[in-house]
């Protein structure tokens, strides 16, 4: 059942409207502590065994893309904060190297590295949230409150730092980055990746080889390659099933191709390999952070652009890297000052309809833990 | 010195002899006696979870490098006593698909067996409220009438995950109790009495000078069935890693999602006097009771007592802030294939012993 690629046939079969003869219906959610945000989940079960599952969605759903019309180019950036708001610096950025491809402009090379800077350490920050809410899904409270109150703390004083804010930060511009990083943060960020190995070294000691948590999770909602390639999964859930896929590597976009990192993979797709393959990401991340940090020159901080552009008639489409696996914005602009459609590719969305059949015949306890796996923010799911 | 324990027994007796000269009949005197002690134990259990609750608070804040409660009082100490106000104001919600009359009796059949279970403790020298010669089971017989308000706080709530839960708990308490009961009977074995108090005062006294003669130093027998019978009583609390039944994150809050106001508090008392009780007892069966380390000791015996049993709270708090919770089938199987068997043969290696001492 873990293996089939089709697209379920009918509504029915992925949707049911009536209680099993035998079994229980459950609705996981909205209002659940566990799925993250306002998403539900109707199971079906037997005893423990879910017979079916369909995620349903929708709940936080703001029009981004529609709004996008109605407003100029530079203030879309803001709109790409609230996608994903715990990786607002690759939305930032993703934007961004959509319109710059229309644009054909010329990033200057500090601009470049301090993005990936602040878009390596919002993946660590990201990737701590997951590290943190998952210990709490599979019942461990600890790692929450170390990875989430203590490192990612950090990060976000760091972004606070260099753009004001600490969670939508409208830091990336099209043609450089917000502003300069203030005196003295290079510094900070070298000290804080110095300290962060050590503390990816303590998630392991507390989580990572914990027996109990692997035994909640290896072996659970196993995915075949096949299966994630066929549901279009990117990012750490594609590579902990051993597909080797990297947007940095694969399509490298601003210096990426300078910098030297390895992408972590797994072997079979379980729910421990999707969490270690994140873990061992947060390590490949803090080396590429070291890197930019040792490159960084000073130098301009934004390119040549005027205050106010129009962008030519065209079509544009950047991606990149986000924490969550492959996110695009596909922009066609009619040389208005607004675009004339934007579509968005958001990486949870996609990784999100796996779940209905990833579900199937694991028990309860494991739906919590393949569904934290899988890693969705619900404010890109419902954009 | 200050033991309390002769202090009480003689104003007790002098308080019996009092009424008794007011022409009470001496039964009745007794009762009356009795019956203030039960009051002083129901008081101590009643404040017990209070200090626990921000002990778990403060003792979990210093694991994951943050303060805990600071506000209400020095260093927050009154945050308990707040909670507790906020909790007997608030409304009492009764859902329309509940059974009203188990979901109202739930909470007190949970929370009112662990008062009696008190009664055979022995708190200190002198310090017993009744010493019972059949103690031990007397607890564990008591404690098991729990699970029933488990199960009716899970049936009768009228929601799926409350069910679940309570099914989950009823499974899981009538399994553990099992490993539980059968890790305490080499102490049984071995001091011939199930009175808590015999078996804390045959463990008086030192071996060799310097090691307590307490049953946790028996070698192998001692430090199985303490571990056998924490890992249970953890499990029989409901705290992680076995808090299956109120398991957070897949059941909201398990049997008791839908309870507010008093009944809720009523759950958490049961729970954290629970582990209180649990740890009395590992005391007086596996550490001494209110034995101390010199024939004198330093401290009054109930000292001792109170201090090695906060030591096992501590131990339950470490627990909870450090484990991911089991999955319900492992659960099981833990219990059935690996506790139950280390158990019994536990059980053997101790008669193996008493009969090679013979």
């Amino acid at each position: 059942m873990a293996n089939e690629t089709s697209l379920p046939t009918s509504t029915q079969e992925v949707f049911p409207t009536q209680v099993p003869e035998t079994g229980m219906f459950i609705s996981l959610g909205p209002q659940h502590p566990s799925t993250h945000g306002v998403l539900r989940v109707a199971i079906t079960t037997d005893g423990e065994l879910v017979t079916s599952a369909q995620p349903d969605l929708g709940y936080l759903h703001r029009a981004t893309e529609k709004l996008a019309e109605k407003r100029t180019y530079p203030q879309i950036i803001v709109l790409t904060d609230r996608l994903d708001y715990l990786a607002a610096m690759t939305n930032n950025w993703s934007y961004c190297l959509a319109v710059e491809k229309l644009l054909g402009v010329a990033i200057p090379e500090r601009a470049d590295y301090l993005r990936i800077i602040v878009g390596e350490l919002q993946r660590i920050a990201s990737h701590c949230v997951f590290l943190g809410t998952y210990g709490i899904d599979i019942g461990a409270f600890t790692p929450f409150l170390v990875a989430f109150g203590r490192e990612r703390e950090r990060i976000l004083d760091l972004f606070e730092e260099i753009c004001g804010a600490r969670l939508t930060y409208n830091y990336i511009r099209i043609g450089g980055v917000m502003a300069d990083s203030p005196e003295g943060w290079e510094a900070k960020v070298r000290q804080f990746v110095k300290e962060m190995y050590g503390r990816i070294d303590e998630y392991d000691t507390l989580l990572t080889y914990n027996p109990i948590f692997m035994d909640r999770t290896k072996d659970i909602g196993k995915m075949s390659q096949e299966m994630a390639v066929a549901w279009g999964i990117t990012g750490p859930n594609l590579r902990a099933t051993g597909f080797k896929a990297d947007v940095r590597k694969d399509d490298p976009y601003g210096l990426y191709a300078k910098m030297n990192f390895d992408i972590p993979v797994g072997k079979q797709g379980d729910c421990w390999e999707r969490y270690c393959v994140r873990v061992q990401e947060m390590r490949e991340s803090l080396k590429i952070i070291e890197q930019a940090l040792n490159a960084l020159q000073p130098g301009e901080t934004m390119g040549k652009i005027p205050k106010t552009f129009r962008v030519p008639a065209g079509e544009g489409y950047g991606h990149l890297e986000a924490p969550r696996g492959d996110l695009g914005f596909y922009i066609v602009s009619d040389g208005s000052p607004s675009p004339y459609r934007m579509h968005i590719r958001p990486p949870s969305f996609v990784n999100l309809q796996v779940l209905q059949v990833l579900l199937k015949g694991w028990k309860i306890s494991d739906v919590i833990a393949i569904l934290g796996s899988i890693d969705i923010v619900l404010g890109e799911v419902d954009r | 010195m200050l033991e309390i324990g002769p202090f009480l027994s003689k104003a007790f007796q002098a308080l019996q002899a009092l009424v008794v000269g007011y022409g009470m009949p001496p039964l009745g005197a007794w009762i009356l006696a009795k019956a203030i002690q039960a009051g002083i134990i129901v008081l101590l259990v009643s404040l017990v979870p209070m200090v626990l609750v921000y002990a778990e608070r403060k003792v979990s804040a210093f694991m994951q490098a943050r303060l805990g409660p600071m506000n209400v009082g020095p260093y927050g100490i009154f945050q308990t006593l707040a909670d507790g106000i906020k909790l007997m104001f608030k409304e009492d919600i009764i859902p329309i698909g509940a059974d009203r009359l188990a979901h109202t009796l739930a909470p007190m059949v949970a929370v009112a067996p662990v008062f009696v279970c008190f009664a055979p403790v022995p708190f200190g020298k002198g310090l017993v409220p009744i010493d019972l010669d059949i103690g031990v089971l007397f607890i564990f017989a008591i404690s098991g009438i729990s699970t029933i308000g488990i199960l009716m706080a899970g049936w009768g709530s009228g929601n799926k995950f409350s069910m679940l839960g309570g099914l989950r708990g009823a499974a899981q308490l009538v399994s553990y109790e099992i490993p539980r009961v059968l890790s305490v009977v080499p102490v049984l074995m071995l001091y011939g009495t199930q009175s808590l108090r015999g078996i804390a005062a045959g463990q008086q006294g030192l071996w060799h000078g310097f090691l307590p003669r307490w049953f946790i130093f028996y070698p192998f027998v001692g430090q199985l069935a303490f571990l056998i019978f924490l890992i249970a009583s953890v499990a029989e609390t409901n705290r992680t890693p076995f808090d299956i039944p109120e398991a957070e994150s897949e059941l909201v809050a398990g049997f008791h999602t839908e309870f507010s106001g008093l009944k809720f508090a009523l759950f958490f008392l049961a729970e954290y006097a629970y582990v209180f009780l649990s740890s009395a007892m590992a005391v007086a069966l596996f550490f001494g009771g209110g034995d101390g380390f010199t024939a004198q000791g330093w401290f009054p015996s109930w000292i001792w007592f109170m201090g090695k049993t906060f030591a096992i709270v501590f131990l339950f708090l470490w627990f909870r802030w450090t484990f991911p919770r089991l999955r319900v089938d492992r659960l099981m199987q833990f219990c059935w294939k690996f506790l139950l068997p280390w158990a019994i043969v536990n059980i053997g290696v101790a008669g193996l012993m008493i009969l090679l001492r013979k």
